[in-house]
């Protein structure tokens, strides 16, 4: 809590700040405001009439459709199972994602020292490469002929996998290359947070006789609350948000296994440019993306409470 | 190694144990299972980086190597000279240098947003971060109709601008700014300086780490974008690596080196810097206070 004489000052430089913050923070709110928010009164417009390829060159063609646009998504089988693929692929992701970053972020930090130091880089690695390169490596990994993967699991005796033409291991392998290209940021964030905790507290517990792993789960894990808060939000959004992976490695398929939502919309969008459709679709999942987010938000309030 | 050159402690990591200090068996476990993780998951740059130098019969060898038996640079070769590989390199760099006018402007929000009071602010912080949620499939077409209209669809500029700024950036910026003590600020301007000056002066040389991950993130980012490119640049004369290496993708499916080759060279230079950076990303993040 900021204290009196601290809020004082705040105000008088407030008094004397004129146009000097609108100046600061004016450029940046104006790109995302033309490029995040204006685009949704955009879409909410095209949303309501039925725009394609031939309204884009000649707008006097664009007719007003009213709702019609919502009421068949509602209407189309194809929606629904994009939903589906996204709730399911994000009940199992999200977890994973997240601990799986936990794990490696403890790992990491109980190490400490410079092994850990040279390692970090390495599990970081996944993060950093474009989804483009991403897809060209794991498309190679996944080749049921020269594949890597099914070459090691024919070393050990198991039988080959059909990675990406099974509907059930198409949605394993997609889910598989998402997690290892998202815990990297996630877990930058939680060992950032941990190296933030003043080991003053865990010397204590240590004091008082406390082994490793009640240290870790009852002091550290319970004093990273807000960096795990700020990764599972984000880790939500992103998978309610997924599309690069499958956009890149299947194009959906096969047969829709992995047509997550956005995916869908995209390919209502640019492959068969219903653009009036499309943005129906995209502000449904806008609005489903902000619901659960505020829930979250809402939960974790009471929590504080 | 030259990352400890910029190594600057920060305040509240935890002392480097001693080399040669004894490690107690637990410890040994933590560091074969972090050895085992990472093997495992760096295993997908190393398998690329090897059958980008192998020869095409050895790519697609079954049982498969993980080193060439005869390494060649042929096809690193054949995306520069037989494909416009280095066009979209300088492509990218330009995508990239734009992105740094966008990294000044969000530490100028950033800075607006944690040392002062005005109307609205809080309206316009909220609506920063709610454009977090927003997916870009939602933002596509309105865009590339916005960016039409005003007639940058096809140019470097409209391709770097939907990304130029973003909200976790803003974020981060003003998470780190808020920590710079107020009497500093009051300090430089009873002793003359203006609001410009004192941004320029004072508040961006104490925001170093931060600076740092954000010129790394911004660099990532913009080396990375694949989205707008690909909705964007039109003609092959704007295309960025990323686009380039989906060509690939789509053209030549059955020769894994070339891929491999292509996918390299938009990975190798990202890793280079990362690794250059990383302590600072880690320090930069801690500061930042989300703990």
């Amino acid at each position: 809590m900021p204290t009196s004489s601290a809020r004082r000052t705040s105000r008088a430089s407030a008094r004397r700040a004129g146009v000097a913050p609108y100046l600061l923070v004016g450029p940046a709110v104006l790109v995302l405001a033309v490029f995040g928010i204006l685009p949704i009164l955009v879409a909410a417009g095209v949303s309501l009439t039925d725009l394609n390829i031939r309204g884009l060159g000649d707008p006097s063609t664009v007719e007003f459709v009213g709702l019609a646009n919502y009421s068949r998504l509602v209407a189309d089988g194809a929606f629904w199972n994009a939903l589906r693929v996204t709730g399911i692929l994000a009940v199992v992701g999200v977890p994973t994602v997240v601990l799986v970053s936990l794990t490696i972020a403890l790992l990491l930090h109980t190490s400490g020292g410079r092994l850990a130091q040279a390692l970090r880089a390495f599990y970081f690695l996944p993060a950093i490469t474009a989804i483009v390169a991403v897809a060209l490596v794991w498309g190679y990994l996944f080749n049921s002929q020269f594949g890597l993967l099914n070459h090691l699991l024919t070393t050990v005796g198991l039988d080959p996998v059909p990675w990406l033409s099974d509907p059930t291991w198409a949605k394993v392998s997609v889910g598989l290359v998402a997690v290892w290209r998202a815990s990297g940021l996630n877990t930058i964030i939680l060992l950032a947070g941990l190296q933030g905790i003043p080991h003053e507290y865990d010397e204590a517990a240590q004091l008082d006789g406390a082994n490793r792993w009640t240290r870790t789960w009852r002091i550290q894990v319970p004093l990273l609350k807000f960096a795990l808060f700020f990764v599972t939000v984000t880790t939500v959004i992103s998978w309610l948000q997924f599309f690069d992976e499958p956009y890149v490695l299947t194009e959906g398929g096969p047969n829709g296994a992995t047509t997550s939502i956005s995916l869908y919309i995209f390919q209502q969008g640019f492959r068969y440019n219903q653009f009036g459709f499309a943005s129906a679709g995209s502000l449904v999942l806008l609005v489903v993306i902000a619901v659960v987010t505020l829930v979250q938000l809402r939960g974790r309030r009471l929590d504080v409470d | 190694m030259s990352t400890d050159t910029l190594r600057r402690p920060a305040p509240a990591s935890r002392p480097v144990r001693p080399r040669g200090a004894r490690r107690s068996p637990g410890r040994v476990v933590v560091d074969v299972l972090l050895i085992l993780g990472a093997a495992a998951t760096s295993l997908p740059f190393f398998w690329m980086i090897f059958a980008a130098l192998k020869p095409r019969s050895e790519a697609t060898a079954v049982p498969p190597h993980l080193l060439p038996q005869e390494p060649t640079w042929e096809f690193v070769r054949t995306l520069f000279v037989d494909l416009d590989f280095g066009r979209y390199l300088a492509n990218t760099v330009v995508v990239v240098a734009i992105g740094f006018v966008g990294l000044f402007l969000m530490a100028m929000a950033g800075y607006g947003f944690a040392k002062f009071e005005f109307r609205g602010k809080t309206l316009m912080f909220g609506a920063v971060l709610a454009t977090m949620m927003i997916p870009v499939q939602v933002t596509m077409i309105p865009t590339y109709l916005i960016l039409n209209a005003v007639g940058l669809t096809g140019t470097l500029v409209g391709i770097a601008l939907p990304t130029l700024v973003s909200a976790f950036g803003i974020f981060l910026f003003r998470q780190f700014m808020s920590t710079i003590p107020d009497e500093l600020l009051e300090a430089a301007r009873l002793d003359g300086a203006g609001h410009g000056r004192t941004f320029v002066s004072i508040v961006l040389p104490m925001s170093g780490p931060i600076l740092a991950v954000q010129a790394v993130l911004t660099f990532i980012a913009g080396w990375n974008s694949f989205l707008w490119p690909l909705v964007l640049a039109g003609e092959q004369s704007k295309y960025t690596l990323s686009v380039g290496l989906a060509l690939l993708n789509q053209q030549v499916a059955t020769n894994p080196s070339l891929q491999m080759a292509g996918a390299a060279v938009m990975v190798v230079p990202i890793v280079v810097v990362f690794i250059f950076f990383q302590r600072y990303i880690v320090q930069g993040f801690t500061m930042s206070g989300l703990k």
